[in-house]
């Protein structure tokens, strides 16, 4: 059963690889700008997708991408450090703010989780702003230095950054997949499932959450180091409420169940935004829309789609319901 | 020795005293029975127990080691197992991947083993699934392992919870109202199963309604009322005890 699953799945991951490495010698630079940033959102993504597992959702999950973009800028910026050093660097610095803020918040959920995340976040963006060194206050910093040359490859240029962003994104989305598919991560959708059952088998909840926090919080940091090295500069700003009203909206439109549901829904969303470039002043309102109509008729998200298309199909055929379909009325 | 000993359990909730002062002593390798009726904290005794409650006042002592108040995990770990009143799963997995679940405890590798997926993971994954079918089996539900959990009838969910308590190889079992909803002869199944497992050497505490089920399976039986012990001894003793007949006759 398991070769029949993976076969596709590689298919389809080497045509979009091909596909990836082809784009940026077709396109504009605009267009390998956008990937590149699609890139560093699918990672953001993905590592939000990390914590649903455990049925909680991440409020906190842009300070975090934020304190990842920080620690770089400042490593390269006023230590002079390499970038290869502080990419790894500042997503521990990411995983070490997520383990101190996982303390409390594990032992939180439901609404008081995404509330309490929320404040955690807002604490650490306070943070940036209140400080003026070393965080440069409301201006941010800026002349973050971009990754420098190596091998006379110039990763400040569009093309190089772009590749650099792929590859590391190719290594975090397979770390992450990895982990989803590990007793871990079983263990993970146990305790989302049934808390007390979980616990009466022995597993430590607090651990697991407290795990799950740090791990996402570091791939969050990844993120964040792209992102600051792509813009060279930064402020508290880019990690208030409406990145994370973005972040929400990715993961609900795509959906969570499944490791490749945000991904698609952050790539559809960017598709959407760059045909609306037009209409720039109501992509807000177009994606509060978006969010509104998906919640009303694709609760799942878009990979709930093909699923219901399957369902609906057997219905018509057998004229009885699914299997699938008593049980998802069952957990209701 | 007992190998479980209440001692002056006390559980409030607010003004409401559900347990008050339960003593009790659990010898190993019996089969005891909890009963009393409706609301008189035999839940909440269990949940005292296995820690998902904190005792107001109290101890548990599990084999001679005072254990009030440790979290469920620790509990667990130390060889106490538990099922739940309306049965517990983790509805979308398979019975199996349940089972395997319920091995949390017995991995053998840790975080990085389990991530890295190293060929001593896999090899001990395998003992594992192996060793989930074989407590399927023992519970007679070996031919549906590969079934959603969710999907299962009644009497298979009951007997995948018993399996899933298994997986974690208790010392002893606490059963809360494992044959609710059964019908004669699926109940018959059951409480004949619980008797092997007791038989294998598993000591057992068993909550239950069905008078029937508990008066034929149980050597010794503790009644409780209000929270409080009435008395204790063997099926016939109890039921001829005055204090245990106002209860029940006095419920309906």
């Amino acid at each position: 059963m398991r070769n029949s699953r993976t076969l596709p799945i590689i298919i389809v991951v080497l045509i979009l690889a091909i596909v990836a490495i082809v784009v940026p010698f077709v396109t504009s630079y605009y267009y390998t700008d956008v990937i590149t940033m699609l890139f560093i959102n699918i990672i953001l993504v993905s590592s939000f997708r990390l914590i649903t597992l455990t049925g909680n959702w991440n409020l906190a999950q842009i300070p975090l991408m934020g304190v990842g973009a920080y620690s770089s800028a400042l490593i390269t910026g006023s230590l002079g450090w390499p970038f290869w050093l502080s990419l790894p660097l500042s997503a521990m610095a990411a995983a070490v703010i997520g383990l101190a803020m996982s303390y409390p918040l594990a032992r939180t959920k439901g609404f008081a989780f995404f509330i309490a995340s929320y404040a955690a976040g807002e604490a650490v963006v306070l943070c940036w702003e209140r400080f003026k060194v070393p965080f440069g206050g409301w201006s941010g910093l800026v002349n973050i230095p971009p990754p420098g040359n190596i091998g006379g490859i110039n990763f400040a240029n569009p093309t190089p950054y772009y590749f650099l962003t792929g590859i590391v994104m190719a290594a975090c989305l397979w770390l992450m997949y990895r982990l989803g598919r590990s007793r871990i991560g079983s263990t993970f959708h146990a305790i989302h499932s049934q808390e007390s059952l979980a616990r009466s088998i022995g597993i430590n909840v607090i651990r697991y959450k407290v795990l799950v926090f740090v791990v996402s919080s570091f791939f969050a940091g990844v993120a964040g180091v792209l992102l600051v090295h792509r813009m060279w500069a930064i402020e508290p700003n880019q990690f208030g409420w409406v990145p994370t009203l973005y972040l929400l909206v990715w993961a609900v439109f795509g959906g969570t169940r499944t490791f490749v549901g945000p991904i698609v829904g952050v790539a559809a969303l960017t598709l959407v935004s760059e045909l609306l470039v037009p209409l720039a002043e109501w992509v807000p309102l177009i994606y509060g829309f978006i969010l509104i109509l998906t919640l009303l008729f694709f609760p799942e998200g878009l990979e709930g789609i093909p699923h219901r298309v399957q369902s609906l199909y057997r219905k018509m055929r057998t004229g009885e319901k699914a299997p699938e379909d008593l049980l998802t009325e069952g957990q209701h | 020795m007992a190998i479980l000993e209440l001692q002056g359990l006390r559980k409030q909730f607010g003004e409401l005293v559900a347990v008050d002062d339960v003593n009790m002593s659990v010898e190993e390798g019996e089969i005891r029975g909890l009963i009393g009726p409706n609301g008189s904290g035999k839940t909440t005794i269990f949940n005292c127990i296995t820690g998902f409650l904190h005792p107001s006042g109290g101890k548990v002592i599990w084999q001679g080691e005072d254990i009030t108040g440790r979290p469920p995990h620790v509990v667990a770990a130390k060889g106490i197992a538990r099922t739940f009143q309306l049965t517990n799963l983790f509805r979308d997995m398979t019975a199996l991947q349940n089972v395997v679940m319920a091995f949390h405890l017995h991995t053998g590798v840790g975080l990085f083993g389990q991530y890295l997926m190293t060929k001593r993971t896999k090899k001990r994954d395998k003992e594992i699934e192996k060793r989930a079918i074989e407590i399927l089996e023992t519970m007679g539900i070996g031919d549906v392992k590969d079934e959603i959990a969710g999907a299962l009838p009644h009497g298979y969910q009951e007997a995948l919870g018993v399996a899933m308590a298994l997986a974690t190889e208790p010392k002893i079992l606490l059963l809360d109202e494992p044959v609710t909803g059964m019908n004669p002869s699926e109940t018959k199944d059951m409480m004949e199963r619980i008797t092997q497992l007791r038989d294998s050497g598993i000591t057992i505490l068993l909550v239950e309604h069905d008078m029937k089920a508990v008066m034929s399976t149980c050597e010794r039986i503790t009644v409780v009322n209000f929270g409080k012990n009435i008395c204790e001894g063997d099926p016939d003793g109890v039921c001829s005890h005055e204090e245990v007949i106002e209860a029940y006759l006095g419920m309906s």
